[in-house]
């Protein structure tokens, strides 16, 4: 079965792979691009402090010594700063005046627009990226008064490295995290389609004549497979049997008539008187001619059971159908001069069915009629009670009620034996109104007797 | 960067210049690889001869200046962008961490380099190359054993009899002309409480400060100076050897220990063969060459004969190469702190 599978088709466990694939990688790049994000502002936040503590470290060893400013320099604020082992230092302070007290001169000044103290900026040291820290500490003495200015600065290697070592953490903990994932994943998928493999495994054992209905528990998302399945099995088993039905009753009713022959054509061949030898070959010719009426209608009612089994349903009005068989006048050829009637209404009878099915069953209904019938002969189609009647009535008294009764088996042996093939037409009008959900009733009503097709009405049809 | 080059004209008159130079290697060599250094060439020639064994083509021109003009000389040089020396060694290292945080250095990375310990490395830039402590020689014919002091508060102890007759015999150097000087006063200050208490003895009792270790170590072996405080154990090691009169002493409350540090300036010419002598320095073969000069120190008092335990590694404080140190070139941190010097040394300034 697989060789009827198109290559390209993807399997589902590949699907499934390359979605949980693309879901890992467009997950892992934005999480990578926030874990550096995050990284960098975590680095940044950390050596920020830094930078605060070692401003604030040196603006309180700022002291008034007479009218000069004194910065006693202490060493734990470059011990601090030098927590970044790496990292070049810059330094200044200014006084009120701007004139500057110790440190780099040519430090670049924080930005107009920052205000708040501590005012943090980013700026070059001496051709070197780097980010500064300017803290202000105001002074209200006699000689000294204003602001005094702290700017203390460091380059970005500990920044980074620390950006660097976050992020690389984070993307070792997320590529934990994405096997981990795959592996969830690869169980989950498996899960999730071993009904399928247990179906496909079903369906592998499974006898090749066995038509019966796949029993297998399946998951609801693939019922409506199975259901197609154990439908189209059906579908097959019902022809197998009609196949099966039609050879039986070919070989069952060919064999009578056929052996009569045989005898016939003995009886001529050892027949010495010419007018006796000439009767039996008007018998034989008549034979033969039942036989081939016989033939077909059973090659009629093979068409049409399987054209009802297998043939796609439409909605059909069963107007048309009782028009067509007034039409088409087959009648006429056996019984020239009998007059048909045709009996519908202005609405519409809809039914779900094969238009040439229903033709040929209402045919044979009326053939019937028509030979075994007394005139008037009708044939109509109307609604009552809810369902649909194709029928074909006679003036006369139908058949034998015993007859009616034994009319649901496959083939009426009476028929044949009668040469007339009646029961083969009831046979064939029953079994196509059985196709489409219906039945075929025989039944006496006051004009006479009624063959009619009864199927169910075609929902919503127009 | 305009204050330090102020300060520095302000200060350091007598080392303008380099004091000594001299030519290792071929003379037609075509690459002459500038080594500028506070080390003495007497002490450093060997090494430059055991790396030139090696390299063929090559010569080394030595300069030997004072800490605080080389100082000034390779800032100058940074600030000019003018190409000048192409290894710089010097024992003032707060001076050395100072250009590298100006951003006058180079960076050189090498197997070599990263096997440093994080304390003799910084930024990949600066090196400390030797291990040399900061001891006290005294002259063993003039200071009876009994009286060698092992530690400051023995040496305090000496200084305290108002007629001691270590007054105005104790030497060390001038912080102000000699950035090692200034550099070991600074570390001490910062070690521990005894600076103060030592400096009001040295000034009280008129010791002598002066500007070169060669300078103290003769006068020790001489007898001018009875104890020399805070001199490099590498040249009072060397003088030792040669000398019996020099007794030393590692000071056993703490002992400062100095690696030189390198650095190869921005603008050297040569800069593959200047990181090839450091690789060279940093070597097994460059550090047995450095031990044998003693820059290297085993720090076990063994040029003294006397039996001593040697000094625990507790008491060992290392100068690493830290950014801390530029506290230690902050004018006005530096200005304080000489004014203080000042204060004490006022009476007796120059022996």
């Amino acid at each position: 079965m697989n060789s009827h599978i198109p290559r390209w088709q993807m399997s589902l466990v590949a699907r499934v792979a390359l979605a949980v694939a693309l879901l890992l990688a467009v997950g892992g790049v934005l999480v990578s691009v926030a874990a550096f994000a995050y990284g960098r502002q975590a680095a940044q936040d950390a050596y920020d402090r830094l930078l605060v503590g070692a401003a604030a470290d040196i603006a309180a060893s700022i002291s008034v010594d007479g009218g000069n400013l004194v910065v006693d320099l202490p060493v734990s604020a470059f011990q601090l700063l030098a927590l970044a082992p790496d990292d070049r230092i810059a330094y200044r302070v200014t006084g009120p005046t701007g004139a500057v007290l110790t440190g780099y001169g040519d430090l670049p000044d924080p930005p107009e627009t920052a205000g708040a103290s501590p005012a943090f900026y980013d700026a070059a040291f001496s051709g070197e990226p780097a980010r500064y820290a300017a803290i202000t500490r105001r002074f209200a003495e006699r000689n000294i008064s204003g602001p005094v200015e702290v700017i203390v600065g460091q380059t970005l290697r500990a920044r980074r490295a620390l950006a660097l070592d976050i992020t690389r953490r984070a993307l070792v903990l997320l590529a934990g995290a994405g096997v981990l994932m795959s592996l969830l994943a690869v169980f989950v998928v498996r899960s999730a389609l071993r009904p399928l493999d247990r179906l496909a495994e079903a369906v592998a054992q499974r006898d090749p004549y066995d038509l019966t209905p796949i029993r297998a528990p399946v998951p609801r998302e693939a019922e409506a497979m199975v259901g197609a399945l154990n439908g189209f099995m059906g579908r097959i088993d019902q022809q197998v049997r009609a196949m099966r039905g039609l050879i039986s009753d070919t070989a069952h009713q060919l064999r009578t008539p056929v052996a009569a022959l045989r005898a016939q054509a003995d009886l001529v061949a050892g027949e010495p008187d010419g007018a006796r030898r000439d009767a039996i070959v008007t018998r034989i010719h008549r034979r033969t001619v039942d036989l081939g009426h016989l033939l077909d209608q059973m090659l009629s009612r093979a068409l049409v059971i399987h054209r009802a089994e297998s043939q796609r349903r439409e909605t059909v009005d069963l107007r048309d159908a009782a028009l067509e068989v007034v039409e088409a006048g087959d009648f006429a050829l056996t019984a020239p001069g009998v007059e048909i009637r045709l009996i519908i209404g202005e609405d519409a009878v809809p039914v779900l069915g094969d238009l040439l099915s229903l033709t040929e069953a209402a045919k044979n209904l009326l053939g019937n009629a028509v030979k075994h019938g007394a005139a008037p002969v009708r044939v109509g189609a109307s609604v009552a009670g809810g369902q649909a009647l194709l029928w074909v009535e006679d003036g006369g008294s139908g058949p034998a009620p015993e007859y009616i009764t034994r009319l649901g088996s496959r083939f009426a042996h009476d028929s044949v034996s009668r040469g007339d093939g009646s029961g083969l037409g009831l046979a064939i009008a029953a079994a196509v109104a059985q196709a489409y959900g219906g039945a075929l009733a025989l039944e006496r009503v006051e004009t006479g007797f009624r063959a009619a097709l009864v199927l169910p009405l075609a929902e919503g049809a127009s | 960067m305009r204050w330090l080059t102020l300060w520095l004209c302000l200060l350091s008159l007598p080392a303008t210049a380099q004091e000594e130079r001299r030519s290792f290697g071929d003379a037609a060599a075509p690459v002459r690889l500038l080594v500028r250094s506070t080390t003495d060439i007497a002490v450093f020639g060997p090494v430059i001869d055991a790396y030139l064994a090696t390299r063929p083509g090559l010569a080394v021109d030595y300069e030997q200046w004072g800490s605080n003009a080389l100082f000034d000389l390779s800032l100058a040089d940074c600030s000019a962008d003018r190409a000048g020396a192409d290894v710089v060694i010097s024992s003032g290292v707060h001076q050395m961490v100072q250009l590298v945080n100006n951003a006058c250095a180079a960076p050189h990375v090498s197997s070599q380099t990263t096997a440093l310990p994080a304390a003799l490395r910084w930024r990949d830039e600066l090196w400390g190359i030797t291990r040399e402590a900061a001891v006290m020689a005294y002259n063993r014919d003039l200071v009876p054993a009994g009286e060698v002091p092992l530690t400051r508060f023995d040496l305090l102890d000496l200084l305290r009899p108002p007629d001691s007759r270590y007054a105005g015999r104790v030497a060390t150097y001038d912080v102000e002309a000699s950035g090692l000087g200034y550099l070991f006063a600074f570390s001490d200050a910062r070690e521990a409480t005894t600076f103060g208490a030592l400096l009001e003895s040295l000034g009280r009792t008129g010791a002598v400060a002066t500007c070169c270790s060669a300078e103290i170590i003769a006068g020790v072996a001489e007898g001018t100076y009875l104890i020399a405080y805070n001199v490099l154990g590498s040249y009072a090691q060397v003088a030792a050897q040669a000398d019996p009169r020099i007794g030393i002493v590692l000071p056993q409350d703490y002992t400062l220990v100095l690696s030189r540090a390198l650095m190869i300036p921005k603008q050297a010419v040569h800069r593959q063969q200047a990181a090839a002598l450091l690789d060279f320095l940093l070597s097994d073969a460059g550090r047995d060459v450095l031990t044998d000069v003693l820059l290297i120190n085993p720090l076990t008092d063994k040029a003294s004969a006397e039996e001593r335990a040697p000094v625990s590694e507790t008491a060992l404080r290392p100068i690493g190469l830290s950014p801390a140190l530029i506290v230690a070139l902050d004018q006005q941190k530096r200005a304080q702190f000489i004014r203080r010097w000042r204060e004490n040394f006022s009476r007796d300034v120059r022996p």
